[in-house]
């Protein structure tokens, strides 16, 4: 029923002329309604993730992070709680919930561990989505189950020589008949120690330059090399590798969507990518807070709780109200994204913005609880480490203000 | 350099003198400036002015950092040890009797030479830098400054030459709340009995010298609080080692005293003072700590530009971006800001003036620059900020303890807060 309402939304918007009030558009099918409304749907699955998350993730946080190594119970407990096809139909084995229901799922588990939640982030927003959206049937049926169920995806744009400038990338795809022939390499590709398949974007035409750029879905199997692990200041049992391809073979079959596509599909879903990732710095900012506030009424100095200084009381409620302007920024670019509207200076918006606030949020947070905040078994100087990465994956803020800033201005031109 | 040696302390003398002759002088100033401005014959400098002996030292660690230092620091932090032949060499480089006279064996340098050395250190690792700062700033000066001859030559050589000491304040219930220590001292004759467990104690695990607070009377309430040296073979335990976000390397311990026999010739300066050495001691100690986190800004931010003109997309060095060219040019004026706080806290103590307010602000002002720095220096390298390989990273993770010890933010804002009422009410 929401899919229904969703479509209907969507043809609303878009009949609309864009510079009329009716931005705020009048929603024919449904009564306009505050930020906290959610389906039951979407409610039920917030209480399970978050009890998934604090029952099955939270014990093993601190040794995974140690470690550098993402518990493989943990990924099978992702897989079946549903959390790795989120968006994804039912005749494909996924959990056929909304985009806002992933931001939801993302967000819980960020609040515990913004590891687990980039893994389940990626799975859900770029590769099933990417799949989800320009796979033809048979791409579909042969890669969506697996995703949806036991194969852990990833995501390869980025490259040595193409961070923020993607389309610079130089991994090449030659076409040998009946197969495409794969030589390069990809680098920050995160959850790829644990993948099995890998949308690959390489260049099948570099004399069409960006235009050449081509999605393929490629399997380990057929020859993707882990060439490096990195070691991280966050998000440390995320693994994020170098990869290599050597001559890998990829089917024909196994292109995805339409050849030279392939820069379209990767900035059109890094946009609704960037949503989840502010969901993901919104549960860190929040996973912070909610260590130290307890905290500062446990505490006393001068006979008094820490949190009852003046001093204190302000500097938290700026926080608490940072956090809320965070997750309202995120969760409108949510529902506009099912609504049908554009939304891509909004989704910019809340990433940008949610990783501010992640870092400021537990950088006050580690302060609050003094000497405590500084040690690694508190947990809280954790989501410090983690936040930063929000601020350069999947589009720097740098980026991000240059998409804003081409946005805003072209209104004003 | 010994013209300055015995001159410019005759010099700050009288314009201290100045200063408290002309105190209608210093009301119609008090709105503007806080520090009493004062009239000097020689001609002022700006803070970019050292002396030669000055200059000699920041070199000497400078390159100290860069040769001995640096090819341990990512080892050292990953390990969460401090190496051995680091410390070892920083005694012999004369780096741990900085203020120290030279007839016991220190350097003799000035409080600035001190800052320096902190700061240099910090640019290449903020944990050698904490280890040298505490050990000279804290535990020298409170010994130099309170002891008795007796307890200065049979420590301060000893710190100068060859062992790590250590000052033990905090305790689980007393942080911001020091004088609430509940670590006892008992008067057993010929000996004080010590008790308790103390808390965030740095370089306790390489140190065999514990300046100890204690209270001996609590019947006083702060005014029985004691200092006492404790060698670590009378009894301190080390209970627990703490894993940290930052400073990796620099030990940060849990110290149990369990019936320590304290002879009665360790303690330092007066029974009952020791709230005042220990207030006095951290107003000072904190400039050191200002010093390391601007060495810590500098320091990612020494690795980060360079990168920003070898990285190129778009076609060109993401250093000629321009919104990025205002991002850099921002945080070079704040370490510059930072910089100038805490070498001017310096000269004004160097001075004699007051300056407990101009420290509380330039480590206030200088933590939180160097987070700023560092964490926009992680930024301006993308993803390869955030990997541990680079090494800006860890100044993003040693920077943060800077607005917690020492005094945390808060409690420098209430120092400051407090000295700026005085002047209205």
């Amino acid at each position: 029923m929401l899919r229904n309402a969703a479509r209907s939304f969507g043809l609303a918007a878009r009949a609309m002329p864009k510079r009329s009030f009716a931005h705020s558009a009048i929603a024919r099918n449904a009564i306009p309604g505050s930020l906290q409304t959610f389906t039951d749907e979407e409610l039920m699955l917030k209480d399970a993730v978050s009890k998934f998350a604090n029952d099955v993730v939270k014990p093993k946080v601190l040794q995974m992070d140690e470690t550098e190594v993402m518990d493989k119970s943990v990924v099978q407990g992702l897989f079946d709680q549903g959390l790795m096809g989120v968006e994804t139909e039912a005749e494909y084995d996924g959990s056929n919930c909304s985009f806002t229901s992933a931001i939801i799922v993302i967000e819980e588990l960020a609040k515990i561990d913004p590891s687990v939640s980039v893994m389940c982030d990626v799975q859900n927003t770029l590769v099933g989505t990417l799949v989800r959206k320009y796979g033809n049937k048979d791409v579909k049926k042969r890669f969506l189950p697996r995703l949806a169920t036991d194969t852990v995806g990833c995501f390869c744009l980025s490259e040595a020589g193409s961070g923020s400038d993607a389309f610079a990338l130089q991994t090449r795809a030659v076409d040998n008949g009946d197969h495409y022939v794969l030589n390069g390499s990809k680098m920050w590709i995160t959850n790829s120690g644990e993948a099995d398949i890998f949308l690959v974007f390489a260049n099948l035409d570099p004399s069409k330059g960006y235009k050449g750029i081509t999605c393929f879905v490629v399997e380990k199997e057929m020859g993707v090399e882990i060439a490096k692990k990195e070691s991280k200041l966050g998000i440390r049992a995320s693994s994020t590798c170098v990869l290599n391809f050597d001559d890998v073979k990829v089917p024909k079959e196994n292109v995805l969507g339409e050849i030279g596509k392939g820069y379209k599909y990767a900035i059109e879903i890094l946009n609704e990518g960037r949503i989840g990732i502010a969901a993901q710095m919104l549960g860190i900012a929040q996973g912070a807070y909610d260590i130290a506030l307890p905290y500062l009424f446990q505490r006393k100095q001068f006979n008094t709780n820490i949190g009852d200084f003046q001093g204190m009381q302000h500097q938290y409620a700026q926080i608490a109200l940072e956090i809320e302007a965070a997750r309202l920024l995120t969760y409108n670019a949510a529902r506009m994204k099912e609504e049908g509207r554009t939304f891509i200076k909004e989704a910019a918006m809340a990433k940008l913005y949610a990783s501010q606030v992640a870092e400021k949020a537990a950088s006050k947070a580690i302060e609050w609880c003094g000497g405590v905040g500084f040690t690694r078994e508190l947990g809280v100087e954790k989501f410090y480490r983690d936040a930063k990465i929000g601020a350069i994956y999947e589009g720097t803020s740098n980026i991000q203000l240059q998409t804003i800033a081409k946005l805003v201005s072209s209104q004003y031109k | 350099m010994s013209f300055l040696r015995t001159r410019l302390p005759q010099i700050a003398r009288s314009v201290s003198l100045v200063g408290r002759q002309a105190p209608y002088v210093a009301r119609n100033y008090s709105s503007m400036t806080y520090s009493v401005p004062s009239v000097t014959d020689t001609p002022p400098t700006s803070l970019q002015s050292f002396t030669e002996e000055e200059l000699m030292l920041k070199e000497t660690v400078a390159r100290f950092a860069r040769e001995v230092v640096q090819p341990r620091v990512r080892d050292m932090d990953e390990a969460e040890v401090m190496d051995k032949d680091i410390i070892k060499a920083m005694f012999e480089n004369g780096l741990m009797g900085l203020e120290t006279e030279a007839d016991l064996g220190g350097a003799e340098c000035s409080f600035t030479a001190a800052v320096l050395a902190v700061e240099e250190l910090a640019k290449i690792d903020p944990s050698i830098s904490a280890l040298c700062d505490i050990h000279n700033t804290l535990t020298n000066t409170v010994i130099r400054k309170y002891g008795n001859k007796d307890l200065k030559e049979k420590y301060l050589t000893r710190l100068a030459t060859d062992t790590v000491g250590s000052f033990c304040i905090s305790e689980a219930g007393a942080g911001s709340d020091a004088f609430a220590l509940q670590t006892r001292a008992e008067d057993k004759g010929d000996h004080y009995l010590l008790n308790g467990g103390k808390m965030w104690i740095s370089n306790s695990g390489e140190a065999d010298i514990f300046v100890v607070f204690a209270n001996a009377d609590p019947s006083k309430g702060y005014k029985g609080i004691t200092a006492f040296i404790v060698e670590k073979e009378w009894g301190v335990e080390i209970a627990k080692k703490e894993k940290k976000l930052g400073i990796r390397s620099s030990s940060t311990c849990v110290l149990n005293f369990d019936d320590v026999k304290v002879p009665k010739e360790n303690v330092l300066g007066e029974i009952g003072q020791g709230y005042k050495y220990a207030i006095d001691s951290l107003n000072e100690g904190r400039i050191g700590i200002a010093a390391q986190m601007i060495g810590a800004a500098q320091g990612a931010y020494e690795i980060a530009l360079p990168y920003m003109f070898e990285r190129k997309q778009f076609g060109k060095p993401i250093g000629s971006f321009q919104a990025m060219q205002h991002q850099f040019a921002q945080v070079a004026c704040e370490i510059e800001a930072a910089k100038l706080m805490t070498y001017n806290a310096a000269r004004l103590k160097e001075e004699g003036k007051p300056f407990v307010m101009e420290a509380a602000m330039a480590k206030f002002v200088a933590a939180k620059v160097a987070e700023r720095a560092t964490s926009y220096a992680v930024e301006w390298m993308g993803g390869n900020g955030f990997v541990r390989e680079t090494g800006v990273e860890k100044f993003y993770r040693d920077a943060k303890i800077g607005s917690i010890y020492e005094g945390t933010n808060n409690m420098q804002l209430e120092t400051v807060a407090k000295i700026i009422s005085t002047k209205y009410k």
